[in-house]
């Protein structure tokens, strides 16, 4: 019989249990087939498809398949982080993982860790395949010189924007079954009216307007600027790739993300038992 | 030999002191009363707990010590207000009003190293997951300052055969032994247990009751709710009843509700009818109908009021 106090004994530190958490939201992420083939295969078995079927050119030897393959990436970033967040966060939520987390003597930053780890790692995988997609299959070109920077800075403030915005959106689901029929059509319209689907200079000029107030729009604009030539940048809205609004409202969005976060976020279900 | 001796003397003594508790002082309460300061050395001290739903009043000013060492069931039916006791006592939920302390802090102000001396085994369970076994222990394990190992908990809740098994692929009952073991990976001084076996069968209940008396014996300070009254008879140091919100008595297990004073029901046949009499003297009682039969009683029962009898009583006339 011990009754008596333990010598204190050091609490782990903070980066042990951030890579406890890493591993654990990866091998989470991994071992789920649906997760794995909605997010990693989806948008390549898209792009093959509509690859095959809209092959015409749009202009100066450009074929749609190149303009589809940027609007994909984009689509591709979306999917790792709002919908991947947003459905496994209520999953989560509902089941009961967070509240027994939040029971242990787990930092509460490490969840969030771990989530932004499993985000990075799943979005640099789709950015790998599809970039190889559309360069071997495709004649994409790959960035050069300072597109390659371009390419990070909307990559990960696109990136961070909708893992926030996914993070607030999983409060409002009852469970990840809920989140997915929430979160997957919002997803899709997106893409359509934001230029994912169709050429945006065709969509309609309100349906344009609609999508310039959310981030997809502004990160497939900043990755057609670093994919296609520029000569294209006539056929945006503005007449011009205008980098300097797309890190606007992508900042922008990251700071109203995490503003979301922080006023809804709850570790159990709302309902008391 | 020594070892038995000793364990013989502690049992009579046990003996001794229930002896006592009911025959001199049947008026002594083994729990505080309103208006009681904290108990500062009791591994849980709660005074006053109020906490309502909306206009559900679901604790109902509730008063409370659990000891160091002791393992305590808090019995009721659904919605008496269990969970909610437990989980303000966790750090879950906020009292409306009253005072908690657990292990000597403030519950809603506990942090990572008060967690760290806690075991929770949720009602709702530890949440899915793609991990093994094994690898979720670990992982729980990797969050506390001096942790047991993984594989020596999956021996204890005898899951040692499942550590690379998905815990989705587990059964209901080795779920349960999974959300246990969870609970006790990071070595807590005080585990709280939430209806831990229900959806057992009997065989398994069994075999959980005896991982409980080997966390004991380690000097864990348990928690437990139960709707099952056999679980806090066989378990628990102290019973606790809670209806309504209230706790209507504590007691140990084998004098709840005055069971042992409780008069006992003699049954028997004579002239092919069933009779049966009440008696706070059985063995005068069986002596007398004995020499009346001269010989054997045909179908002679002696019923002493059985815990579920005492409680549904308690709890169907809260006073």
């Amino acid at each position: 019989m011990t009754t008596t106090a333990r010598p204190e004994v050091a609490l782990p530190s903070l980066v042990s249990v951030y890579r406890t958490r890493a591993r654990v939201e990866l091998k989470e992420f991994f071992r789920q087939r649906e997760s794995v083939v909605f997010t990693l295969l989806f948008p390549v078995i898209l792009l093959g498809v509509f690859g095959a079927v809209l092959n015409y050119d749009i202009g100066g030897g450009v074929t749609f398949t190149q303009y589809f393959m940027v609007g994909i990436i984009a689509a591709g970033i979306l999917g790792a982080s709002l919908q991947n967040m947003a459905i496994s966060i209520a999953t989560e939520r509902s089941d009961g993982t967070l509240k027994s987390l939040v029971g242990t003597p787990m930092p509460k930053s490490a969840y969030f860790v771990g989530k932004i780890a499993q985000v990075l790692t799943v979005t640099l995988l789709i950015l790998v395949i599809l970039l190889a997609v559309g360069v071997f299959a495709y004649g994409v070109d790959l960035p050069s010189g300072s597109d390659w920077f371009t390419f990070a800075w909307v990559a990960t403030l696109g990136s961070a924007a909708c893992t926030l915005l996914g993070i607030s959106v999983s409060s409002l689901a009852k469970n990840g079954r809920s989140a997915s029929a929430m979160v997957t059509p919002i997803a899709l319209v997106l893409q359509f009216i934001s230029g994912v689907f169709f050429q945006f200079s065709q969509v309609p000029t309100w349906m344009q307007t609609i999508a310039a107030f959310f981030p997809l729009k502004w990160m497939a604009q900043g990755l057609r600027s670093v994919f296609l030539p520029d000569f294209l940048a006539a056929q945006e809205p503005a007449g011009g790739w205008e980098l300097g609004r797309v890190a606007l409202v992508l900042g922008l969005w990251c700071l109203a993300g995490l503003a979301l976060c922080v006023a809804t976020f709850r570790w159990q279900d709302r309902a008391a038992g | 030999m020594i070892a038995g001796e000793t364990q013989g003397t502690q049992a009579e003594g046990g003996d001794c002191l229930l002896v006592t508790s009911i025959s001199a002082v049947p008026a002594v309460r083994d729990w505080p009363q309103p208006g009681d300061p904290l108990d500062p050395a009791a591994a849980i001290s709660v005074r006053g707990l109020v906490k309502r739903y909306g206009d559900f009043v679901a604790v109902d000013g509730l008063d409370l010590d659990i000891r160091r060492g002791e393992i305590f069931a808090l019995l009721g039916p659904n919605g008496a207000g269990k969970t909610t006791t437990v989980e303000i006592c966790e750090g879950y939920r906020k009292p409306d009003a009253g005072e908690v302390r657990v292990l000597g802090e403030d519950p809603s102000d506990g942090g990572r190293r008060w967690k760290a001396q806690l075991g929770i085994v949720l009602q709702s369970g530890a949440g899915d997951s793609q991990l093994t076994c094994r690898e979720l222990l670990q992982a729980q394990a990797s969050y506390y300052p001096d942790p047991r190992d993984a594989d020596e908990v999956l021996a204890l809740v005898g899951l040692t055969e499942k550590a690379k098994s998905r815990a989705k692929t587990l059964s209901g009952g080795q779920r349960r032994r999974l959300d246990v073991a969870l609970g006790i990976v990071g070595r807590p001084t005080l585990l709280f247990l939430d209806e831990p076996t229900t959806g057992f069968d009997p065989e398994a209940r069994r075999q959980f009751w005896s991982l409980i008396r080997s966390l004991r014996e380690l000097g864990t300070t348990m928690l437990l709710t139960t709707h099952y009254l056999d679980e806090a008879e066989a378990l628990a140091d102290r019973v606790g009843v809670i209806a309504r919100g209230r706790l209507i008595e504590v007691a140990v297990p084998s004098v709840l509700g005055d069971r042992e004073t409780a008069p006992a029901v003699v049954s028997w046949t004579e002239d092919g009818v069933r009779r049966r009499a009440e008696t706070s003297t059985p063995t005068a009682f069986v002596r007398d109908l004995a020499g009346r039969f001269d010989g054997e009683v045909p179908d002679l029962a002696v019923a002493r009021p059985t815990l579920e009898d005492v409680y549904l009583r308690m709890i169907g006339d809260p006073s």
